[in-house]
Protein backbone atom coordinates (compact mmCIF):
# COMPACT_ATOMS: atom_id res chain seq x y z
CA UNK A 1 0.00 0.00 0.00
CA UNK A 2 1.25 3.37 -0.67
CA UNK A 3 0.44 6.11 2.02
CA UNK A 4 1.06 10.11 1.98
CA UNK A 5 0.48 11.84 5.07
CA UNK A 6 -0.46 15.25 5.74
CA UNK A 7 0.70 16.68 9.07
CA UNK A 8 -1.06 19.71 10.14
CA UNK A 9 0.44 20.73 13.69
CA UNK A 10 3.78 21.83 14.62
CA UNK A 11 6.47 20.08 17.26
CA UNK A 12 5.39 19.24 20.94
CA UNK A 13 2.17 21.86 20.85
CA UNK A 14 0.12 18.83 19.53
CA UNK A 15 0.47 15.01 19.52
CA UNK A 16 -0.91 15.30 16.19
CA UNK A 17 2.92 15.25 15.24
CA UNK A 18 3.72 11.85 17.01
CA UNK A 19 0.85 10.28 15.74
CA UNK A 20 2.04 10.76 12.49
CA UNK A 21 5.35 9.66 13.07
CA UNK A 22 4.17 6.73 14.94
CA UNK A 23 1.67 5.44 12.57
CA UNK A 24 4.88 6.61 9.68
CA UNK A 25 7.04 3.70 11.66
CA UNK A 26 3.90 1.10 11.94
CA UNK A 27 3.26 1.60 8.23
CA UNK A 28 6.92 0.92 7.18
CA UNK A 29 7.20 -2.00 9.56
CA UNK A 30 4.90 -3.62 7.84
CA UNK A 31 6.60 -3.48 4.56
CA UNK A 32 3.98 -0.33 3.21
CA UNK A 33 5.81 2.65 1.22
CA UNK A 34 5.40 6.48 2.23
CA UNK A 35 4.78 8.62 -0.86
CA UNK A 36 5.53 11.89 0.72
CA UNK A 37 4.37 13.48 3.70
CA UNK A 38 3.45 17.12 3.48
CA UNK A 39 3.51 19.67 6.20
CA UNK A 40 1.00 22.11 6.51
CA UNK A 41 -0.21 25.20 8.33
CA UNK A 42 1.73 25.00 11.72
CA UNK A 43 3.13 21.48 10.56
CA UNK A 44 5.89 23.50 8.31
CA UNK A 45 7.73 23.85 12.10
CA UNK A 46 8.49 20.46 12.05
CA UNK A 47 11.06 21.49 9.60
CA UNK A 48 13.27 24.14 11.74
CA UNK A 49 16.89 22.82 12.55
CA UNK A 50 16.78 25.26 15.30
CA UNK A 51 14.88 23.71 18.01
CA UNK A 52 16.31 22.63 21.12
CA UNK A 53 14.42 20.30 22.75
CA UNK A 54 14.81 18.96 26.80
CA UNK A 55 17.53 16.36 26.51
CA UNK A 56 15.40 13.66 28.43
CA UNK A 57 12.51 14.56 25.64
CA UNK A 58 12.14 13.01 22.19
CA UNK A 59 13.32 15.45 19.18
CA UNK A 60 10.98 15.61 16.81
CA UNK A 61 12.81 17.56 14.21
CA UNK A 62 15.88 15.64 14.48
CA UNK A 63 13.17 11.71 14.57
CA UNK A 64 12.02 13.49 11.16
CA UNK A 65 15.05 13.61 9.35
CA UNK A 66 15.94 10.39 10.70
CA UNK A 67 13.75 8.69 9.41
CA UNK A 68 13.67 10.18 6.04
CA UNK A 69 17.10 9.52 5.69
CA UNK A 70 16.53 6.07 7.01
CA UNK A 71 14.19 5.21 4.65
CA UNK A 72 14.45 7.46 1.87
CA UNK A 73 11.50 9.46 2.58
CA UNK A 74 10.24 12.98 0.87
CA UNK A 75 9.41 15.62 3.50
CA UNK A 76 7.25 18.50 2.09
CA UNK A 77 7.28 21.85 3.67
CA UNK A 78 4.54 23.84 2.20
CA UNK A 79 5.95 27.46 0.86
CA UNK A 80 3.18 29.56 1.24
CA UNK A 81 2.71 28.36 4.95
CA UNK A 82 6.58 28.25 5.54
CA UNK A 83 6.77 31.63 4.38
CA UNK A 84 4.12 32.97 6.75
CA UNK A 85 5.45 30.78 9.72
CA UNK A 86 9.76 31.65 8.88
CA UNK A 87 10.94 28.34 7.65
CA UNK A 88 13.31 28.89 5.19
CA UNK A 89 15.87 27.16 3.08
CA UNK A 90 18.90 28.75 0.91
CA UNK A 91 16.79 29.27 -2.33
CA UNK A 92 13.88 30.99 -0.27
CA UNK A 93 16.51 32.67 2.06
CA UNK A 94 18.11 34.48 -1.26
CA UNK A 95 14.43 35.28 -3.00
CA UNK A 96 12.79 36.83 -0.17
CA UNK A 97 15.93 38.83 1.42
CA UNK A 98 16.54 36.66 4.26
CA UNK A 99 19.69 37.23 6.26
CA UNK A 100 19.37 33.26 6.83
CA UNK A 101 17.66 29.99 6.14
CA UNK A 102 16.41 27.23 8.78
CA UNK A 103 15.47 24.35 7.11
CA UNK A 104 16.27 20.20 8.72
CA UNK A 105 18.06 17.91 7.06
CA UNK A 106 15.49 16.16 4.83
CA UNK A 107 13.19 18.38 4.37
CA UNK A 108 12.56 20.48 1.36
CA UNK A 109 10.01 23.51 0.47
CA UNK A 110 7.58 23.31 -2.44
CA UNK A 111 4.46 24.13 -3.38
CA UNK A 112 0.72 22.99 -2.58
CA UNK A 113 0.57 21.21 -5.93
CA UNK A 114 2.36 18.49 -3.94
CA UNK A 115 0.03 17.91 -1.62
CA UNK A 116 -2.70 17.21 -4.63
CA UNK A 117 0.03 14.81 -6.19
CA UNK A 118 0.44 13.37 -2.89
CA UNK A 119 -3.86 12.69 -2.65
CA UNK A 120 -3.66 11.47 -6.43
CA UNK A 121 -0.49 8.91 -6.48
CA UNK A 122 -1.50 7.77 -3.18
CA UNK A 123 -3.28 4.75 -2.39
CA UNK A 124 -4.28 6.26 0.94
CA UNK A 125 -3.85 10.04 2.34
CA UNK A 126 -4.13 10.43 5.81
CA UNK A 127 -4.08 13.75 7.99
CA UNK A 128 -3.20 14.22 11.21
CA UNK A 129 -3.83 17.47 12.73
CA UNK A 130 -5.54 19.81 15.78
CA UNK B 1 -14.35 3.95 5.44
CA UNK B 2 -12.59 4.49 8.35
CA UNK B 3 -13.18 7.30 10.61
CA UNK B 4 -10.63 8.49 12.96
CA UNK B 5 -11.20 10.60 15.49
CA UNK B 6 -8.87 12.79 17.39
CA UNK B 7 -10.74 14.95 20.12
CA UNK B 8 -12.61 14.39 23.76
CA UNK B 9 -16.18 14.31 23.15
CA UNK B 10 -15.98 16.80 26.43
CA UNK B 11 -13.85 19.65 24.60
CA UNK B 12 -15.61 19.11 20.63
CA UNK B 13 -17.91 17.60 18.54
CA UNK B 14 -15.88 16.02 16.64
CA UNK B 15 -17.01 12.23 17.65
CA UNK B 16 -20.97 13.37 17.52
CA UNK B 17 -20.43 14.68 13.90
CA UNK B 18 -17.92 11.37 12.76
CA UNK B 19 -20.92 9.53 14.24
CA UNK B 20 -24.19 11.61 12.41
CA UNK B 21 -22.33 10.98 9.18
CA UNK B 22 -20.33 7.75 9.05
CA UNK B 23 -21.98 5.22 7.18
CA UNK B 24 -23.31 1.86 8.54
CA UNK B 25 -20.48 -0.53 8.61
CA UNK B 26 -17.53 1.98 9.23
CA UNK B 27 -14.38 1.42 11.32
CA UNK B 28 -14.10 4.49 13.42
CA UNK B 29 -10.57 4.49 15.42
CA UNK B 30 -10.44 7.11 18.25
CA UNK B 31 -6.81 8.93 18.69
CA UNK B 32 -4.81 10.87 20.71
CA UNK B 33 -7.71 12.66 23.12
CA UNK B 34 -10.57 11.01 21.20
CA UNK B 35 -10.05 8.18 23.64
CA UNK B 36 -11.58 9.68 26.11
CA UNK B 37 -14.63 9.16 23.77
CA UNK B 38 -14.39 5.26 24.78
CA UNK B 39 -14.94 5.77 28.98
CA UNK B 40 -18.03 4.02 30.03
CA UNK B 41 -19.90 5.84 32.27
CA UNK B 42 -19.40 9.57 30.91
CA UNK B 43 -22.05 11.81 29.66
CA UNK B 44 -21.16 10.93 26.51
CA UNK B 45 -21.38 7.04 26.71
CA UNK B 46 -24.60 6.39 24.92
CA UNK B 47 -23.69 8.64 21.85
CA UNK B 48 -20.57 5.90 20.81
CA UNK B 49 -23.20 2.51 22.63
CA UNK B 50 -25.71 3.58 20.00
CA UNK B 51 -23.49 3.74 17.36
CA UNK B 52 -22.20 0.37 18.00
CA UNK B 53 -25.03 -1.66 16.07
CA UNK B 54 -23.59 0.34 13.11
CA UNK B 55 -20.74 0.95 12.87
CA UNK B 56 -16.94 -0.77 14.57
CA UNK B 57 -15.14 0.87 17.21
CA UNK B 58 -11.67 0.86 17.88
CA UNK B 59 -9.73 2.65 20.55
CA UNK B 60 -5.81 3.24 19.69
CA UNK B 61 -3.66 1.20 22.48
CA UNK B 62 -1.07 3.69 23.48
CA UNK B 63 -3.09 6.73 23.78
CA UNK B 64 -4.90 5.09 26.49
CA UNK B 65 -2.16 4.17 28.38
CA UNK B 66 -0.66 7.14 28.12
CA UNK B 67 -3.66 8.74 29.61
CA UNK B 68 -3.69 6.15 32.00
CA UNK B 69 -7.02 4.29 31.07
CA UNK B 70 -7.46 0.84 31.48
CA UNK B 71 -9.27 -1.52 29.20
CA UNK B 72 -11.85 -2.69 32.01
CA UNK B 73 -12.70 1.25 31.87
CA UNK B 74 -14.43 1.02 28.52
CA UNK B 75 -17.44 1.07 26.86
CA UNK B 76 -18.10 -2.84 26.04
CA UNK B 77 -17.68 -3.63 22.34
CA UNK B 78 -14.67 -0.99 21.92
CA UNK B 79 -11.99 -2.96 20.65
CA UNK B 80 -8.30 -1.76 21.20
CA UNK B 81 -5.79 -2.03 18.71
CA UNK B 82 -1.74 -0.76 18.35
CA UNK B 83 -0.57 1.69 15.63
CA UNK B 84 -0.15 -1.59 13.42
CA UNK B 85 -3.77 -2.21 14.05
CA UNK B 86 -4.19 0.83 12.74
CA UNK B 87 -2.24 0.35 9.72
CA UNK B 88 -4.17 -2.41 9.18
CA UNK B 89 -7.69 -0.96 9.23
CA UNK B 90 -5.89 2.10 7.15
CA UNK B 91 -5.34 -0.75 4.44
CA UNK B 92 -8.81 -2.34 4.86
CA UNK B 93 -10.68 0.64 3.99
CA UNK B 94 -11.13 2.32 0.82
CA UNK B 95 -11.72 5.17 1.79
CA UNK B 96 -10.33 7.52 5.18
CA UNK B 97 -11.64 10.52 6.91
CA UNK B 98 -9.35 12.36 10.14
CA UNK B 99 -12.04 13.77 11.67
CA UNK B 100 -10.06 16.94 13.77
CA UNK C 1 -2.74 10.61 -15.55
CA UNK C 2 -5.51 8.40 -14.28
CA UNK C 3 -8.75 8.78 -13.82
CA UNK C 4 -9.86 12.09 -11.98
CA UNK C 5 -10.00 11.07 -8.00
CA UNK C 6 -12.91 13.03 -5.91
CA UNK C 7 -11.76 15.52 -3.36
CA UNK C 8 -13.72 17.03 -0.99
CA UNK C 9 -12.33 19.88 1.70
CA UNK C 10 -14.39 19.60 4.62
CA UNK C 11 -14.57 22.73 6.39
CA UNK C 12 -15.39 22.67 9.99
CA UNK C 13 -13.57 26.39 11.51
CA UNK C 14 -15.47 29.34 11.92
CA UNK C 15 -13.03 32.19 10.04
CA UNK C 16 -10.88 34.09 11.86
CA UNK C 17 -10.49 32.50 15.10
CA UNK C 18 -7.91 30.47 13.34
CA UNK C 19 -5.88 30.48 10.14
CA UNK C 20 -7.44 26.63 9.06
CA UNK C 21 -10.57 28.73 6.60
CA UNK C 22 -8.07 30.84 5.34
CA UNK C 23 -5.40 27.70 4.29
CA UNK C 24 -8.02 25.25 3.39
CA UNK C 25 -9.23 27.53 0.81
CA UNK C 26 -5.64 28.11 -0.97
CA UNK C 27 -5.38 24.12 -0.92
CA UNK C 28 -8.76 24.30 -2.53
CA UNK C 29 -7.68 27.13 -5.07
CA UNK C 30 -4.63 25.46 -5.94
CA UNK C 31 -5.87 22.07 -6.22
CA UNK C 32 -8.34 23.16 -9.06
CA UNK C 33 -5.19 23.33 -11.55
CA UNK C 34 -4.97 19.54 -10.90
CA UNK C 35 -8.40 18.61 -13.29
CA UNK C 36 -9.62 15.99 -10.41
CA UNK C 37 -13.46 16.07 -9.61
CA UNK C 38 -13.56 18.63 -6.47
CA UNK C 39 -15.99 19.54 -3.97
CA UNK C 40 -16.55 21.63 -0.67
CA UNK C 41 -18.53 20.66 2.23
CA UNK C 42 -19.44 23.45 5.61
CA UNK C 43 -20.39 21.34 8.47
CA UNK C 44 -20.43 22.53 12.30
CA UNK C 45 -18.74 25.96 12.37
CA UNK C 46 -17.44 25.67 9.27
CA UNK C 47 -20.62 27.23 7.50
CA UNK C 48 -19.31 30.71 9.22
CA UNK C 49 -16.84 30.96 6.73
CA UNK C 50 -20.12 31.65 4.24
CA UNK C 51 -21.73 34.40 5.99
CA UNK C 52 -21.78 37.73 4.11
CA UNK C 53 -20.72 40.98 4.97
CA UNK C 54 -17.47 40.12 7.11
CA UNK C 55 -15.53 43.01 7.66
CA UNK C 56 -12.32 42.28 9.49
CA UNK C 57 -10.78 45.85 9.43
CA UNK C 58 -10.81 46.81 13.05
CA UNK C 59 -9.27 43.30 13.74
CA UNK C 60 -5.96 44.48 11.54
CA UNK C 61 -7.18 40.52 9.87
CA UNK C 62 -7.23 40.27 6.02
CA UNK C 63 -10.76 39.19 5.10
CA UNK C 64 -10.45 36.43 3.07
CA UNK C 65 -14.21 36.21 2.54
CA UNK C 66 -13.99 37.99 -1.06
CA UNK C 67 -11.71 34.99 -2.19
CA UNK C 68 -14.66 32.68 -2.05
CA UNK C 69 -16.00 34.28 -4.82
CA UNK C 70 -13.38 33.27 -6.80
CA UNK C 71 -14.36 29.25 -6.47
CA UNK C 72 -16.39 29.56 -9.64
CA UNK C 73 -13.52 30.89 -11.79
CA UNK C 74 -11.90 27.90 -10.70
CA UNK C 75 -14.49 25.36 -11.30
CA UNK C 76 -15.14 24.34 -7.51
CA UNK C 77 -19.21 25.22 -7.87
CA UNK C 78 -20.21 22.64 -5.54
CA UNK C 79 -20.41 23.85 -2.08
CA UNK C 80 -22.19 21.65 0.30
CA UNK C 81 -23.39 23.47 3.18
CA UNK C 82 -24.83 21.26 5.85
CA UNK C 83 -29.01 22.45 6.97
CA UNK C 84 -28.64 21.25 10.30
CA UNK C 85 -25.30 23.17 11.16
CA UNK C 86 -27.20 26.36 9.93
CA UNK C 87 -30.36 25.44 11.93
CA UNK C 88 -28.12 24.78 14.89
CA UNK C 89 -26.87 28.72 14.84
CA UNK C 90 -29.86 30.47 13.64
CA UNK C 91 -28.41 30.92 10.03
CA UNK C 92 -30.20 31.03 7.22
CA UNK C 93 -29.61 30.37 3.64
CA UNK C 94 -30.06 34.36 2.91
CA UNK C 95 -27.68 35.33 5.02
CA UNK C 96 -24.40 33.30 2.80
CA UNK C 97 -22.76 34.81 0.24
CA UNK C 98 -24.37 34.21 -3.05
CA UNK C 99 -21.96 32.25 -4.60
CA UNK C 100 -22.18 31.51 -8.19
CA UNK C 101 -20.37 29.91 -11.86
CA UNK C 102 -20.49 30.12 -15.16
CA UNK C 103 -21.63 27.12 -16.94
CA UNK C 104 -19.97 27.20 -20.30
CA UNK C 105 -22.00 24.42 -21.62
CA UNK C 106 -25.16 26.80 -20.53
CA UNK C 107 -24.37 29.91 -22.47
CA UNK C 108 -22.53 30.84 -19.62
CA UNK C 109 -25.34 31.36 -17.49
CA UNK C 110 -24.63 32.34 -14.04
CA UNK C 111 -25.86 29.22 -11.76
CA UNK C 112 -25.45 29.21 -7.70
CA UNK C 113 -22.53 27.25 -6.31
CA UNK C 114 -24.38 26.79 -2.74
CA UNK C 115 -26.07 23.55 -1.88
CA UNK C 116 -28.38 22.81 1.32
CA UNK C 117 -28.27 19.76 2.24
CA UNK C 118 -29.13 17.55 5.14
CA UNK C 119 -27.42 15.66 7.54
CA UNK C 120 -28.15 12.30 5.51
CA UNK C 121 -27.29 13.58 2.28
CA UNK C 122 -23.67 14.66 3.14
CA UNK C 123 -22.90 11.14 4.95
CA UNK C 124 -24.02 9.75 1.30
CA UNK C 125 -21.65 12.69 -0.36
CA UNK C 126 -18.76 11.82 1.74
CA UNK C 127 -19.19 8.02 1.38
CA UNK C 128 -18.63 8.85 -2.51
CA UNK C 129 -15.23 10.36 -2.69
CA UNK C 130 -11.62 9.55 -3.22
CA UNK C 131 -10.32 11.40 -0.95
CA UNK C 132 -10.95 14.31 2.38
CA UNK C 133 -9.30 16.90 3.55
CA UNK C 134 -10.25 18.62 6.51
CA UNK C 135 -9.88 22.09 7.37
Amino acid sequence: MKFSVVVNEGPYTHQAVDSAYQFIRAALEAGHEIFRIFFYHDGVNNGTRLTTPPQDDRHIVNRWSELASEHDLDLVVCVAAAQRRGIVDPDEAKRNSKDSDNIAPGFRISGLGQLIEAGIESDRLLVFGD
Amino acid sequence: MLHTVNKSPFESSSLKTCISLARGGSDVLLIEDGVYGALNGSTHTALLTEALGQVRVYALGPDLKARGLSEDKLIPGIEVVGYDGFVELACANDKIQNWL
Amino acid sequence: MSEAKKFMYINRHAPCGTVYAVEGLEVVLIGAAFEQNVCMAFIGDGVFQLKQNQDTADTGIKNFSPAYRALGDYEVNRLYVERESLEERGLTEDELMPLTWEDEDDDWAEKPSLYIVDRAQLSDLIEEQDIILNF
